[in-house]
């Protein structure tokens, strides 16, 4: 097997479901010839040509815009947004038009769509290059919303997201391109959306997370259990939206200790519905109040190195605050 | 009327390719359509129904363009004001008044839509919104990927002027452009935006930004249904033979209110929605098929008779069809089971 970086998982998981199907193409900007500004599109333009991949105008909600055109004609497009950040003006395709072709049309038209869209901070890239944008989209039925943490994950998620019937945007964590590198196999596989993932099992506190954070948890659950002897229960989520409820309320009831971790901000985030969900379910098979480690509510984060270093996530905020929850 | 100008009204519709069958089938839609918008006023009004969006003054130029396309093969993107439009690619009366009635076997959303959010995948008429000028990108996806699969059809699709000042339609249009996509965009220039007038809309012509997308812009009278026939037949044979898209501006005038939650003489003159009564397209049309010596007033007759009859049955089908089940609410949110809990 393979090791690979993040993002060749990324672009191997293209190429194979565009040499499977015909029908799959990517657009957006910067593709083609360059490859993508951070190159997960690269050598694409050699394999498949300039018509299935197609370096765009600088203009989001017509690359979203025109996928959703091609998707309800029966292509199966993969639109890049080259940062989350400037999806915004892409969103009313987005919310308004992709989320609800199904619904609209009673279940007539479909818009099999992929967007792609880098996430998150600790690239000195300021306010406008750092976002985390799920929680715009989050909470807009009609859209499936993925997270993958792993190059494993983001392989078989992409391959799903493809071959989804409906939207699907795909987030991808820009640290995590070229920092996580582990073994992905070469073969045909996919992994299913809206399916959490136990990452480690664990009988003191319990961690809910997804994207870049779980690899802070990880290790700051591993030096738990040496240092201090708790063993941490981590759950990816995987798929953000559907969440996967009964996963979330069977890990939550393992320990009874409940941690959310997100980099995006804290108010109105994802973590905010997994605490309710779990606060519906099985509030009273709680040991501590639900505790989440977020992003700050600033506007974004700024680029000046100790203010990065402030609002990133690291292994140390994580491991504190996994502490203090097990000493609750 | 001369025998001479007679043989140069005859020679018109033939000469931008229209047998007299084909004009006269092109009058009855555009009269139905007419009869159907005048009808939903009147249901409205009456509390069978809660709304109508009216395309009244707008008919001409609709069926005209439609008649211009491949109705076998062209997607379309028709907005709002579009009921003769979908009509004359398919769309029945008792499909249009099942929509109006908000029932569930309406085609076109199952009753979940407002009316005139037109959709039909088996007509290729593209399911719509209301956040106006989405449809814009969308028919140039459609374009797009007719041309990756090597499709020899082309998409239409339609819109106020007061949307041609949303992003999507700059967007839309620079796309098709660099593209060279065989799309063709009508702009429906009924000369106000709810109420907002062009002078108030506009700070140059429609038609004229087609030259910064590098496609042909033409603008017709929308009033002229052989004319936008004319403009809208060759902009096919462009988009066919690989020249990319064409800008429409048809110029018309909206006779009727914005909705029928609109007073428009709120913002306009009596004497300036008269005067543009005037120029209505329907007598036009009528006074040259009489003039050609393909319509009479008996065929009139008949035909007004038989569309009353066609809506009657319409009416009575929709009214009596029964409404979506409550909890049908929850369908189709995806297509795997999860959505359909």
């Amino acid at each position: 097997m393979p090791v690979m970086e993040y993002i060749d998982a990324i672009r191997l998981a293209m190429q194979e479901e565009m040499q499977r199907d015909d029908n799959v193409f990517v657009m957006g900007e910067d593709v083609g010839v360059k490859g993508g500004v951070f190159t997960t599109t690269k050598g694409l333009i050699e394999h498949f040509g300039e018509e299935r991949v197609i370096d765009t105008p600088l203009a989001e909600s017509a690359i979203a815009g025109v996928a959703i055109g091609a998707a309800m004609y029966g292509m199966k497009p993969i639109a890049e947004m080259q940062y989350s950040d400037f999806m915004l003006p892409a969103t009313n395709q987005i919310i308004s038009e992709a989320a609800k072709i199904r619904y609209r049309s009673n279940n007539d038209w479909t818009c099999p769509l992929v967007v792609r869209a880098p996430i998150g901070g600790g690239i000195f890239g300021g306010l406008y290059h750092s976002q985390c944008a799920e929680s715009i989209f989050f909470g807009t039925p009609g859209l499936k919303i993925i997270a993958p943490y792993s190059a494993y994950d983001a392989k078989g998620l992409l391959k799903a997201a493809v071959r989804d019937p409906d939207p699907v945007l795909f987030f991808e964590n820009k640290k995590c391109y070229k920092l996580i590198k582990e073994d992905v196999p070469e073969d045909d596989y996919i992994v299913p959306i809206g399916k959490a993932n136990l990452l480690r099992e664990g009988e003191d506190i319990t961690v809910i997370s997804y994207s870049l954070p779980l690899h802070f948890i990880m290790q700051a659950a591993e030096e738990l259990e040496k240092e201090q002897g708790v063993t941490a229960h981590v759950l990816d989520l995987r798929t953000l939206q559907p969440l996967d409820r009964e996963a979330i309320i069977a890990a939550a009831r393992k320990t009874g200790k409940v941690l959310i971790v997100h980099e995006d901000n804290k108010t109105g985030g994802v973590g905010a519905e997994v605490s309710a969900i779990i606060s519906e379910e099985c509030l009273f098979e709680l040991d501590a109040p639900i505790n989440r480690l977020c992003g700050p509510d600033v506007p974004a984060m700024p680029i000046s190195p100790p203010m990065e270093k402030f609002f990133m996530l690291n292994k140390d905020k994580v491991k504190e605050a996994m502490l203090q929850l097990a000493l609750y | 009327m001369n025998v001479r100008s007679v043989t140069e009204a005859t020679s018109r519709h033939k000469q931008v390719g229209l047998s007299d069958a084909e004009v006269v089938d092109m009058y009855k839609y555009i009269v139905l359509a007419r009869k159907y918008d005048e009808r939903n006023l009147l249901l409205q009004r009456a509390g069978k129904i809660n709304f109508h969006v009216s395309g009244i003054g707008q008919e001409v130029a609709q069926v005209a363009a439609a008649f211009a396309l491949d109705r076998e093969q062209d997607y379309y993107l028709p907005y709002y004001r579009d009921y003769g439009f979908v009509l004359s690619v398919g769309m029945t009366l008792r499909e249009l008044m099942l929509c109006a009635f908000a029932k569930a076997e309406d085609p076109n959303s199952g009753g979940r839509q407002m009316p005139g959010h037109f959709g039909s995948k088996k007509l290729r008429i593209v399911t719509g919104s209301s956040p106006v000028t989405t449809q814009v990108p969308h028919a140039v996806g459609v374009a797009l990927a007719a041309k990756m699969k090597k499709q020899k059809l082309v998409s239409f699709v339609t819109f106020g002027e007061g949307s041609s000042n949303q992003g999507d339609f700059h967007e839309g249009l620079n796309f098709a452009g660099v593209q060279k996509l065989p799309v063709i965009v009508m702009c429906e220039n009924n000369q106000y935006a709810i109420s907002v007038p062009v002078s108030k809309q506009l700070g140059g012509r429609v038609v004229d930004r087609a030259l910064g997308y590098g496609m042909p812009g033409v603008r017709v009278d929308g009033n002229d249904a052989l004319e936008v026939y004319r403009v809208v037949k060759e902009a096919r044979e462009r988009a066919i033979a690989g020249e990319g898209p064409t800008l429409i501006e048809a110029m018309m005038y909206r006779l009727s209110p914005h909705s029928t939650s609109d007073n428009d003489l709120a913002y306009r003159t009596k004497e300036e929605v008269n005067e543009n009564w005037a120029k209505d397209g329907i007598p036009k049309l009528k006074s040259y098929l009489m003039e050609c010596g393909l319509w009479d007033e008996e065929q009139e007759e008949a035909l007004v008779k038989e569309i009353q009859k066609q809506l009657k049955d319409a009416i009575d089908y929709a009214d009596a069809a029964p409404f979506p089940k409550p909890e049908d609410t929850l369908l189709h949110v995806y297509g795997d089971s999860r959505g359909d809990q």
